[in-house]
């Protein structure tokens, strides 16, 4: 057991995994690395030193000072990143402690006021209901954002449970359409959905590809002002199908475009007129859609619309 | 007139569903950890068992354990209502024994109600 504990301390890439982060940003890597180095430089200390100083004690002294230099350095180098890790890593578990945390009095929450509203206590008057309903519409509010809080939780400590599956995207996408169509309707926008015939099934985790297309969809029709357009494509290219989904909406400000993919990151000209919501969104779907093997990208102009998409391989 | 046994800690919801089960002609007994969870299964006999995971005194799953190991109790279906979601939970509790495993933020209270009534029709 003992034995097994020291193999796990200076076993570099497990380590790593336990910070979430990739190779480069991780502490012990990095100590590797710069031990490495000063074992280098001094030999090259040495041959320089044999070289150029003739006394053999000089040298001995020139190469232990350039080695603690480098190897202080090194210290102090890794100590700052083993902090910043450490504290990435204890924020992650925040999020996660939180969000479970918050899950189980919302739970009790939301039931308790469907149990007023269902009249089951006695009879609701109608100003009543209209308060009751303000609040359960707050209550599924708090809940998605905790859903998309967990979710980020699992991507970062690499717990999200994926169950790949095929099945067509096309009419995950029409099923959603439909589901959407409320919203669009409401919000006085038009979604038109166009695909090739005999399109190839993808393999992939069905809700996670939902929750994306979910999000693409939410963001489409919220971020139109008054009235507008909604293209949805799918095509075949190569290997991969495509997603497109094109919008006539407010546009990413230029300034703000290689941020978007960031947690908890929103737009400037968004957050004017459109408070709600978490910012998670685009981050949860660069995580699923990289993770099932595909890419995702987008370009927009500011006042003139965006056009996001995503790829993902056919079985 | 049938029996369900809630073993919940939260005294919240047990009041809640006290209210709306009595409503539907069930009785209901509560049980706020799963030591007493345990004894008041084997002492009452109850029709079904509505199981949190997370309780104090003995866990969720070493409750269901305890029920399906007895045979005055392994017949009593299970119903495990949690907010733990991981694959592994839903499958143990499955394996363990348990007939329906509901996540609390996804379901309403009517729909874990009509679950509760179908589970009592078998």
């Amino acid at each position: 057991m003992k034995l097994k504990e020291i193999l796990r301390e200076v076993n570099v890439p497990v380590q790593c995994r336990k910070y979430g982060l990739s190779l480069w940003q991780c502490p012990q890597f990095l100590f590797l690395i710069m031990g490495l180095i000063i074992i280098v430089s001094s030999l090259i200390a040495y041959a320089i030193g044999t070289r150029y100083i003739e006394e053999p004690p000089l040298v001995a002294v020139w190469v232990l000072l350039i080695s603690a230099v480098l190897f202080t350095m090194a210290v102090i180098i890794t100590n700052s990143f083993e902090r910043l890790a450490e504290a990435n890593r204890m924020k992650s578990e925040f999020i996660s402690i939180v969000s479970h945390q918050l899950r189980s009095p919302l739970s009790n929450l939301r039931w308790t006021i469907e149990l007023l509203m269902s009249g089951r206590l006695g009879r609701i008057e109608e100003k009543q209901t209209e308060y009751f309903k303000i609040l359960k519409e707050n209550s599924n509010r708090m809940m998605e954002l905790i859903k998309d809080l967990l979710i980020v939780s699992r991507i970062e400590t690499a717990k999200l449970p994926t169950k790949k599956i095929e099945f067509s995207l096309e009419d995950l996408v029409e099923d959603l359409i439909k589901e959407f169509t409320p919203l669009a309707q409401a919000s006085n926008v038009k979604v038109k959905f166009g695909s090739q015939s005999d399109l190839p099934k993808i393999f992939a985790d069905y809700s996670q590809i939902r929750l994306v297309i979910e999000n693409f969809l939410d963001n489409a029709i919220h971020y139109i002002k008054e009235s507008g357009l909604v293209e949805i494509k799918i095509e075949k290219r190569n290997q991969n199908l495509y997603f497109e989904i094109k919008d006539d909406g407010v546009g990413i400000p230029r300034e703000d475009q290689r941020y978007i993919f960031q947690k908890f990151f929103r737009a400037e000209n968004i957050l004017k007129y459109q408070t709600q919501g978490s910012g998670l969104g685009l981050y949860i779907s660069k995580a699923v859609v990289e993770r099932s093997g595909g890419k995702i990208g987008f370009s927009s102009q500011e006042g003139v619309g965006s056009t996001f998409w995503f790829t993902l391989p056919i079985k | 007139m049938k029996t369900i046994l809630f073993i919940e800690d939260e005294s919240v919801l047990q009041k809640t569903f006290g209210e709306v089960l009595k409503q539907e002609g069930y009785e209901m007994i509560s049980a706020l950890d799963g030591k007493s969870g345990l004894r008041l299964a084997k002492n009452k006999r109850p029709d079904l068992i509505l199981l949190d995971l997370i309780l104090p005194e003995m866990h969720g799953f070493e409750v269901l354990k305890g029920l399906k190991e007895d045979k005055e109790t392994k017949e009593i279906p299970v119903i495990v209502l949690t907010n733990l979601e991981r694959i592994e939970d839903i499958d143990r509790a499955l394996e363990l024994g348990a007939t329906t495993y509901l996540v609390k933020a996804q379901y309403s209270l009517e729909e874990v109600v009509e679950k509760i009534k179908k589970a009592l029709e078998k």
